[in-house]
């Protein structure tokens, strides 16, 4: 121990270098994304339909398309996950079979992506006979989501204190009272944050809608639930490997638009979670 | 033992002798831990209480812990909340009730113009004050007191003390306390703890006077605890 200065010096650097391992690469792929694809970026970018074969024209309905995917997944994934995270915290007792289940909610959460795709053409396309939907890909981005949803619950309801629960049922509530006045509240924060980065893993997933929705090309806004969509990350697969001679800007452009849609959830989770954490009381 | 309506039990004894456990086997409290295990029974008004519905018997047993725990709601909505969870909705209904308890709670002179901010900008001895009141206000029968003092420094201490001398008139009352003095000045009875145990349980002025057991004669003295 003749060197304790060295041996910290050393640490330090080799976590400076970590830490700079993980940013630059992150700052690297955002700089490089906004540099070649802001340029592309307009109203009728934006705003128009594909034409051309998608070399020209604007990206409209790949963004709306994730927005109804995105929005269709939530509504399906958040009450369930919520109850389901409710029901784990708050009613189950620790046996085998809460244990096995909590075991496959975090299982679930490795499941690679395609495996969720495959899963769900199975599932809500063949054998539901929804067919290549809005609402079988939004089933399946909201079923990959939901241990995502779960686990943050979770998280939200245990950290209430246990003292609110106790101070509540002294007073004659029920364990519902409680639950529904004292506890939901006070996590609400929590599960907004969890909610929203699935939705952030929603918008971005291609595997998943691969076969459960996506349109290669469908010039057009969706009808209806049964109808395709198109949706951002599909879309610019399709432009970056299986339609020649698209603009370098189109690309880049419609990753940026991803990469902001997701970007931007995340920056409202991190904003929440702020906010309420000034406002926390204990 | 047995608690007789519109008396003060006192419980003294070390820390971790089962005070706490002994006021939350009594409120049905302790259920919540999937480990406790309870012999014998506890009766109120010759019933046992694991066969009342506990919600109502939440409201007839009443409780103030060690610390205070302020709901994170308002001042008003601390209060109220007991009250609302029993279903009032009427706004006038609430407001009275909510005076009057405040009031026994010796806290109403302080709150009356500020009901409406958080309960945790309030003083530490006008929290437990506030935790008093927010029990009054769904009018229980028993009232426990888990060392109310504890965190609570000489004044706020003798305020607290002052309401519950008061409700004595009004509520029965087992008053857990870590201060010996505290139960020789307020309990009519008082239960004598140790490991768990119930020691000894007298009129208070022949615990103090003339304590039957050894251990109740070397606590009180200050031998240990
Ligand atoms: N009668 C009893 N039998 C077994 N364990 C007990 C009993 N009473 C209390 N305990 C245990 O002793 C510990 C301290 O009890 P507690 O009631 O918190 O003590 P106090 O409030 O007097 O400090 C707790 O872990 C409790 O589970
Ligand atoms: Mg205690």
């Amino acid at each position: 121990m003749s060197h304790p200065h060295r041996t910290q010096n050393i640490a330090f650097f080799f976590l400076l270098l970590a830490t700079l391992l993980i940013v630059v690469p992150v700052g690297l792929i955002v700089v490089i994304i906004v540099q070649k694809g802001l340029p592309a970026i307009n109203g009728q970018f934006l705003l128009d339909i594909p034409r051309q074969g998608m070399r020209a024209g604007g990206i409209f309905p790949a963004i709306v398309g994730t927005v109804y995917l995105v929005t269709g997944a939530i509504i399906f994934a958040l009450p369930i996950g919520l109850l389901a995270a409710i029901y784990l915290s708050e009613y189950s007792r620790e046996n085998m079979l809460t244990r096995l289940i909590k075991l496959a909610i975090v299982n679930l959460a490795g499941v690679p992506s395609v495996v969720y795709g495959l899963f769900g053409l199975a599932l809500f396309v063949v054998f539901f006979k929804f067919g290549a939907s809005i609402l079988s890909g939004s089933l399946t981005l909201g079923i990959m989501i939901l241990p995502i949803i779960i686990t943050a619950s979770r998280e939200a309801l245990e950290s209430v204190p246990s003292s609110f629960r106790e101070v509540s049922l002294s007073l004659g509530a029920s364990k519902w009272q409680t639950i529904r006045h004292i506890v939901l509240p006070n996590a609400i924060p929590g599960i907004l944050t969890g909610t929203i980065l699935g939705l952030g893993r929603a918008a971005g997933e291609t595997a998943p809608i691969l076969f459960t929705v996506a349109a290669f090309y469908l010039p057009r806004l969706p009808h209806s639930i049964f109808d395709q969509a198109m949706a951002l990350p599909y879309h610019l697969y399709v432009i970056s490997t299986q339609v020649p001679n698209v603009d370098e800007k189109t690309r880049y452009g419609t990753a940026f638009v991803l990469l902001a849609l997701v970007l931007v959830m995340n920056i409202i989770a991190v904003v929440i979670r702020t906010k309420f954490r000034k406002k926390k009381k204990w | 033992m047995e608690i007789w309506s519109h008396e003060i039990l006192s419980v003294i004894g070390p820390s971790n002798s089962g005070k706490t456990t002994f006021l939350r086997t009594l409120n049905r409290l302790s259920d919540l831990h999937t480990a406790f295990r309870m012999s014998g029974a506890v009766e109120m008004d010759k019933r046992d209480i694991r066969e009342m519905d506990v919600e109502i018997l939440r409201r007839k047993i009443g409780m103030v812990f060690a610390l205070p725990l302020p709901l994170p709601l308002s001042i008003f909505e601390n209060v109220a909340y007991g009250i609302r969870m029993q279903g009032v909705r009427n706004k006038h209904e609430l407001e009275q009730r909510i005076e009057e308890a405040l009031r026994q709670g010796y806290l109403w002179d302080e709150v009356k113009d500020r009901l409406d901010e958080s309960a945790f900008k309030l003083s530490g001895g006008q929290q437990q004050r506030l935790c008093i009141a927010r029990t009054l206000a769904v009018q229980p029968e028993v009232i426990l007191f888990d060392e109310p003092c504890s965190g609570l420094d000489p004044v706020s201490t003798a305020k607290v003390e002052d309401a519950m001398v008061e409700l004595k008139k009004k509520y029965t009352i087992v008053l857990v306390t870590n201060n010996v003095k505290q139960a020789a000045r307020v309990g009519d009875k008082t239960a004598f703890f140790l490991s768990g145990e119930l020691v000894e349980l007298d009129k208070t002025d022949r615990i103090f006077t003339a304590p039957q057991d050894r251990r109740t004669d070397d606590y009180i003295s200050g031998k240990f605890g």
